[in-house]
């Protein structure tokens, strides 16, 4: 097993005045490359700021994040990420939006004409090049989230980091989605870290799913794997017990640490 | 049962089908003479109405200054002593006996020129307080006491420093509407969602390229409501201003007009520095719409 991202002791510790509040200690965890994971917790454990730390949009308050065996501190695009609210400027067309990271990220390695054929096969790859010069306010929530992946894949991320990706869709939109994700993990071997609520969703899509205690001080609590082969069906998996015994784990997990946080 | 029912769907289907293009033929030209009506009625309901409050205003006016002994003209008397102003507004017969063109653009050029600095300078404070809590700290206290300062009271100072009408009159004009786009410009920079900056952070976009394509688009609709507030405050300053300078422009043009008992002029004055500054306002208004895209709200 290779370590491609590290998470190396982490703990972050919020100050407001003479208050703190530990909100992650001594995370460990090392991602391969190509690994799709899910970090899933109950709401107010941190997982979102374990994002950010991994994003580089928050500093850890002790320990580092390595990528490559690099350390990372600073945000960057090798490390793009998916915002649960899609964060596209409402002042430029869906083009312009991808277009952004991509002269940011490509402006001395490609021409013009090869930039924007880059932007238009990522948007081709979340089926989003007919609504090109369309701006956001004009798109449905579900297609926001498609331009807003392709964003972040056409940076060419080391890892993509999506935060709640699909929390914000309806359910229908969201399988949809999360197929079209499936499908572009399957073609492209991004390594995926995915923060997410939604049980069903962990165990569909991820090989790994960490479990986080409930916070203050959350920490990892078990991560299991998922050891469903590849490409899987939604509705193959309705009735596949590994599925199901997943699934179980993870219920069994959140619900038991649930309660036990609750009664100490 | 349900094999009958299919039947009949696909028997009165095909009739329907061999008729469309028929059907196709006719509303294609049925909803355009429908959109000129449509357009006439919402032009007549927008025009109308203001038409006749004006024509009502306009009879109430003649009915209580026609009396004789009254102290201001009827608008038919504004109207016969104005007429070679209304018709020729491009005479110059030297110094300030002008037409009122000439008066009228004297003072929009001065406008023109401190508007333009004022809104220079007021987008970059307001990039600067917006951005900097140490700059507000130290700036805002002195912008809130020195906006509430009248545009009047900044004249006699900038006469004394400049020792000339012309510059002062703009110097008025810079400092009065200057506040409302300090103000607003740092509002809008301050209410940047955090969500903007995180893409700009994740793209890494250099302080030059957050300021041109995060900073100023996002803040755009609230730089737009301070520059109209300023073009407006711009205008009511210049008027005032020019009274007191003399020399050519509008302000002068009511003061000279008083002095020499020409309350017709005066009205007549009036009515274009009315529309001046609604023509102004509408200008800037639009061209914040065209610069934020109509995404103002989104």
């Amino acid at each position: 097993m290779t370590a491609y991202l590290k998470l190396d002791h982490i703990d972050k510790i919020f100050t407001r005045g003479a208050a703190t509040t530990e909100v992650l200690k001594d995370i460990n965890l090392t991602i391969e490359k190509g690994q799709y994971v899910s970090i899933i917790g109950h709401s107010g454990c941190g997982k979102s700021t374990l994002l950010n730390i991994i994003a580089g949009l928050t500093t850890a308050s002790t320990g580092g994040v390595l990528l490559e065996n690099r350390e990372v501190n600073s945000p960057g695009p090798d490390r793009a990420v998916v915002f649960q609210n899609h964060s596209l400027l409402p002042w430029l067309t869906v083009y312009e939006n991808v277009r952004l990271g991509v002269d940011k990220v490509f402006a001395r390695t490609k021409s013009r004409a090869e930039r924007d054929a880059w932007v238009m096969h990522n948007l081709n790859l979340v089926q989003m090049a007919h609504a090109r010069d369309k701006r956001p306010s004009e798109i449905s929530g579900g297609m926001k989230q498609r331009v807003g992946i392709a964003r972040a894949l056409a940076m060419e991320p080391k890892v993509l980091l999506l935060d709640e990706p699909f929390g914000a869709l309806d359910a229908l939109t969201r399988a949809h989605l999360q197929d079209s994700v499936m499908a572009l993990h399957q073609k492209l071997g991004n390594t995926i870290l995915m923060i997410t609520h939604d049980v069903d969703e962990a165990v569909l899509l991820s090989d790994r799913i960490v479990m986080m205690t409930n916070g203050p001080s959350a920490r990892i609590g078990e991560v299991l794997e998922v050891p469903l082969a590849r490409p899987r069906k939604r509705l193959e998996l309705a009735t596949n017990t590994t599925y199901l015994k997943c699934r179980q784990r993870v219920l069994e997990f959140l619900y038991e640490r649930h309660r036990f946080v609750e009664a100490a | 049962m349900n094999m009958p029912a299919t039947k009949i769907e696909v028997e009165t289907a095909t009739p329907a089908t061999t008729a469309a293009p028929v059907v196709a033929m006719t509303p294609k030209r049925a909803p355009r003479s429908e959109a000129y009506a449509r357009m006439a009625r919402e032009t007549a309901v927008r025009v109308i109405p203001p038409l006749v409050v004006i024509a009502l205003l306009m009879l109430v006016w003649e009915l209580v200054c026609r009396r004789a002994g009254s102290a201001l003209p009827p608008p038919s008397k504004v109207f016969k002593d104005t007429k070679e102003l209304i018709v020729d507004p491009f005479f110059d017969h030297g110094g300030i006996d002008k037409g009122l063109f000439w008066h009228l653009s004297a003072s929009l050029q001065r406008v023109a020129l401190g508007y333009s600095l004022s809104a220079i300078a007021g987008i970059a404070l307001g990039v600067l307080v917006g951005q900097s809590v140490w700059a507000m700290r130290g700036l805002d206290p002195l912008f809130q006491v020195l906006r509430t300062i009248p545009p009047l009271a900044w004249l006699p100072l900038s006469l004394a420093a400049f020792r000339d009408g012309q510059p002062s009159a703009i110097f008025v004009i810079f400092i009065t509407s200057i506040w409302p786009i300090i103000i607003n410009t740092a509002v809008g920079i301050r209410n940047i969602p955090q969500d903007y900056r995180n893409v700009a952070a994740v793209v890494q976009l250099n302080p030059l390229e957050f300021f041109a394509k995060i900073m100023i688009p996002a803040a755009a609709p609230y730089i737009f409501t301070g520059l109209r507030i300023g073009i407006g405050l711009s205008w009511l300053a210049i008027v005032a201003a020019e009274m007191l300078i003399g020399g050519v422009g509008i302000g002068f043009f009511i003061w000279d007009a008083w002095n020499s008992s020409h309350i017709s002029e005066i009205i007549l004055a009036l009515f274009y520095v009315g529309i001046i500054g609604f023509v102004l306002d509408r200008l800037i208004a639009g061209l914040g719409k065209i610069v934020t895209r109509g995404t103002a709200t989104s």
